[in-house]
């Protein structure tokens, strides 16, 4: 419960800081950082020249899109099929971030887990943005979640996303992935992955007990053709633990299972 | 085997005419000029045309390179764009017409020309609209070889640039009995934006020289504790780029002609976007005779590492008959392009094998090796006499490296009052004012220097320990005493600063976006301006309108330049003599750093105009990146208005 309220003043607080981080604006100040050339070009036409360049050389918005796992795996009979992609639009500071995850099964023809997040991220030191919105999950049921994490890189080159969810209904959860990118050339790499979830309590409608629920351990091994396109091949480790890995169990299911996948990373 | 001034000139006149026979019968067959032809096609040697009034037409077009089409934007039509030749002092008209769809603009680097012929959109004009014809007109007190481009979006990387020689107005005192220019660039065939994009998206996704489990040094230690690349030579690289002479790959050889014991001189100029180039000819000495445009003592040379935007003038004396390769090696080692220098038109110099990949040094980093504590085993190999440069105290430093505190390590904790500059050949005895931000690790800057050093005589990354010599900053001497000997009155500090990891480049941690006061500079004041590179690469850095006295203990023979490299954890110093009021860009000359922000202006503001008092402010305890300028009252300071 102390977590919960920390999380919600964490939540309230960052909101209030975003709201005194609004950038100022160049042109809100009378004195231009230089005008020299006014007087031979015009006061009007050098201020339009001006805030033009000084926007082109730092002020460019840039976007990204990147399908980081987007794979089927082993799971018997037809298989799943596994996405997790993430965009971003925005400048150097601040940015919107969405993030989408999740896995239809061939063989019921159906979404297994399905959520997308939108996420504003400022960057506050040089390797960490701050990342703070909305989930929202599709499969199962339509819960919502604020969200409150932090995305970026560890000493040792270690990717890091962290975050933690507090649901409409109360629930706290959280998840941390890393991910690792080992090159053995220039184009092949071997990616060892990451993936803890914690829950502060059990949901058992969601087969999930309270404490470290479940822990996924992958090792991809990518070909970038093109730095932007890889295809890979590797093996995923999904184990439940704890109370979760008795509900799973006693719903049929196995708490311990390792999958052959095979996908594609992309970026653009 | 020498000629007499008579003779040559004769002898000049004679393969003019030959080289512009010869190049009417080529001219079906290529579009390029005929100074940027190789010999088999006619060029002999430049021609000594001159002029005062040039048509320019800034257009996107076709170009042929390594066998291969792509798409320019240049100047009338050819990748480099005209040679521009005219006598020092004339009177010259330039009229370019733009028949793009965007802006463009010109910029003559490193003329001294009025500031409002400067050509720097946003800064000294509005730049020249689409079907606009602009008219620059100009005389400048100056000769020598320099080059313009254009100063507008990445236009510059799609081939916007050519070559300018100013003949001096008396006698030249480098003799030679040919003479070539030789513009270097780094063509590519993809979208400058699209390049700039993908930096933004992922900074070393253009790298393919990464740490690998067989390279690993990258990945642990402390460059991995620091997430910082010592394979990061180059953000663009060889994977992107075609390195070209004069638009040429290795594959379509540039090729010059000489006559054995003939003195040739070569125009050097590197006009790429992002690459340094280490330039030699193998089994030929080189004598530099003008660096960035000016005379300089001539000191003969194997090699020189040079900067985007820099210019070398070299005579090379072949005897022997055959084909010498003229090499230009990027600094990363990820391509190069070979001309020749041949006894006949039309040979191919053997192409050099590619040398191997250099890294960087904890020293890059601005990490002395005497303050680095005794974890540093592999970093051997660099010099050790740099700890004498610095008198900073190092017990303040911390020695326990491994947590890696740079917060801690960074100026905050180095008190400015108490550190104290280099020895100074030339300068003053005593502290001069000095204006410096304090710089903070943040978003945009990864690094801060905490140990700076001196590394003027240094030749450059990837340079040092090749055997044979290769040309130093602190080796060049102007040939001509330097106009001005002043002391500097003031000091002006300004830090190079970046965060590779998110492609974020600027000068005191400030982006040109977001940049809202300009450094100043007054009238006829003498002001040491000092760089310090907190980045982990070489940055080019030209300041227009006015040259770099290089402080580089040469007395009154200091060389001057429009254009110096700051090595990764340098701190050097310039002298500027702000003669030529103006609004003034200064900028990294690496097109996606200024891109990203790593620009600036400098306003030399007239004399007559009231000045704003050092001596009541302590600059150096400012933070200047953090000042509220819209609570400041300007009017107190005067100048701007």
């Amino acid at each position: 419960m102390r977590a919960l309220i920390l999380l919600k003043t964490s939540l309230v607080a960052l909101l209030a800081l975003s709201a005194s981080f609004t950038p100022a604006l160049a042109d809100d100040n009378d004195t231009p950082p230089w005008s020299m050339a006014d007087e031979y070009w015009g006061e009007d036409a050098m201020k339009a020249a001006r805030d033009k360049v000084q926007h082109k050389h730092g002020n460019l918005k840039n976007y990204m899109i990147m399908g980081d796992r987007l794979e089927w795996q082993d799971t018997g009979g037809d298989g799943t099929f596994l996405w997790d992609a993430q965009g971003w639009y925005g400048g150097d500071i601040d940015k919107l971030y969405i993030k989408t995850e999740g896995e239809y099964a061939f063989d019921d023809s159906e979404f297994e887990d399905a959520e997308v997040q939108a996420l504003w991220s400022r960057a506050v030191s040089p390797f960490w943005d701050v990342q703070a919105g909305l989930r929202y999950d599709l499969e199962p049921k339509g819960r919502t979640h604020a969200v409150l994490g932090v995305q970026g890189l560890a000493p040792y080159w270690f990717e890091v996303d962290a975050a933690a969810f507090l649901s409409t209904d109360g629930d706290l959860s959280a998840r941390a992935e890393t991910e690792y990118d080992l090159r053995f050339t220039q184009r092949l790499t071997l990616q060892p992955r990451a993936e803890l979830n914690f829950s502060a309590q059990d949901i058992p409608e969601l087969q999930i007990g309270a404490g470290l629920s479940s822990f996924d351990a992958g090792l991809r091994l990518r070909y970038e053709i093109r730095r932007e396109f890889a295809p890979y091949v590797g093996l995923e480790w999904q184990k439940s633990l704890g109370d979760t890995a008795d509900l799973v169990r006693a719903d049929g299911g196995d708490p311990d299972d390792v999958l052959a996948v095979i996908g594609i990373r992309a970026w653009f | 085997m020498t000629h007499t001034l008579d003779n040559f000139s004769l002898e000049r006149r004679r393969l003019l005419k030959t080289g512009l026979n010869a190049g009417l019968l080529a001219g079906a067959a290529s579009i390029l000029p005929t100074w940027a032809l190789g010999a088999d096609k006619g060029n002999l040697g430049l021609p000594a045309l001159t002029g005062t009034n040039f048509d320019l037409t800034v257009s996107k077009f076709p170009v042929r390179i390594n066998g291969r089409t792509g798409h320019a934007v240049g100047v009338n039509g050819t990748v480099p764009a005209p040679l521009i030749r005219f006598r020092e002092g004339d009177d010259i008209t330039l009229n370019v017409k733009n028949t793009l769809d965007v802006d463009t603009s010109i910029h003559w680097h490193g003329l001294l020309v009025p500031f409002e012929m400067d050509g720097v959109p946003g800064v000294t004009f509005t730049g020249i609209k689409p079907r606009q014809t602009f008219q620059y007109k100009f005389s400048v007190p100056q000769n020598g070889t320099y080059w313009y481009h254009s100063h507008s979006g990445l236009q510059e990387q799609s081939g916007h640039y050519g070559p300018i020689i100013i003949d001096p107005k008396g006698v030249d005192p480098v003799k030679y009995d040919r003479e070539y220019v030789l513009v270097l660039g780094d063509w590519t065939f993809t979208d400058p934006h699209r390049i700039f994009a993908k930096l933004k998206k992922n900074a070393e996704s253009l790298n393919f020289n990464q740490s690998t489990v067989g390279n690993p040094m990258g990945l642990g230690g402390m460059w991995g504790a620091m997430r910082m690349s010592p394979n990061d030579l180059a953000d663009v690289t060889g994977e992107t780029y075609t390195y070209v002479i004069n638009g040429h790959s290795t594959a379509d050889n540039f090729n010059m002609v000489f006559n054995p014991g003939e003195r040739v001189r070569l125009r050097i100029i590197n006009a790429a976007a992002m690459t340094l180039f280490n330039v030699r000819m193998p089994g030929l000495p080189m004598i530099v005779v003008q660096a960035d445009g000016l005379n300089v003592r001539p000191i003969e040379t194997d090699e020189f590492q040079m900067g985007v935007a820099e210019t070398y003038d070299v005579i090379v004396e072949p005897t022997e008959a055959k084909a010498f390769a003229f090499v230009a090696e990027s600094i990363d080692r990820s391509g190069q392009v070979v001309a020749t220098l041949g006894h006949r038109p039309g040979m191919r110099a053997e192409a050099p094998k590619m040398r191997a990949v250099p890294m960087l040094t904890m020293k890059d980093m601005g990490m002395d090796h005497a303050a680095m504590g005794h974890d540093m085993g592999d970093m051997a190999s660099m010099k050790k006499d740099d700890a004498g440069d610095m008198p900073m105290d190092h017990s303040k430093m911390g020695h326990d490296m491994g947590g890696i505190d740079h917060a801690a390590m960074g100026h905050g904790a180095m008190a400015h009052g108490s550190m104290s500059h280099g020895p100074n050949p030339n300068g003053p005895s005593v502290q001069i004012p000095k204006i410096e931000a304090d710089i903070e690790v943040g978003p945009g800057v990864a690094n801060v220097a905490a140990v700076p050093t001196a590394r003027l005589d240094e030749p450059g990354i990837g340079l040092e320990n090749v055997n044979h010599r290769v040309l130093t900053y602190s080796q060049l001497r102007s040939l001509d005493p330097n106009p001005d000997t002043r002391a500097p009155e003031r000091e002006v500090v300004v830090h190079l600063t970046s965060n590779m990891e998110r492609y974020m480049w600027s000068f005191d941690g400030v982006k040109f976006s977001e940049v809202t006061e300009s450094i100043k500079f007054y009238e006829g004041e003498r002001v040491r301006l000092t760089l310090v590179n907190n980045t982990m690469m070489p940055h080019p850095i030209h300041l227009h309108g006015m040259f770099f006295d290089v402080v580089n203990g040469g007395g009154n023979h200091m060389p001057r330049k429009h254009t110096i490299i700051t090595k990764p954890g340098e701190k050097l110093s310039v002298d500027v003599t702000a003669e030529h009021v103006g609004d003034w860009a200064f900028h990294c000359h690496l097109i996606y750093h200024m891109h990203a922000g790593m620009m600036q202006v400098v306003s030399v503001l007239p004399a007559s105009k009231p000045r704003m008092s050092d001596g009541g402010m302590d600059h150096s305890k400012m933070d200047h990146s953090k000042m509220d300028h819209s609570q400041m009252n300007h009017d107190a300071m005067g100048g701007t208005k």
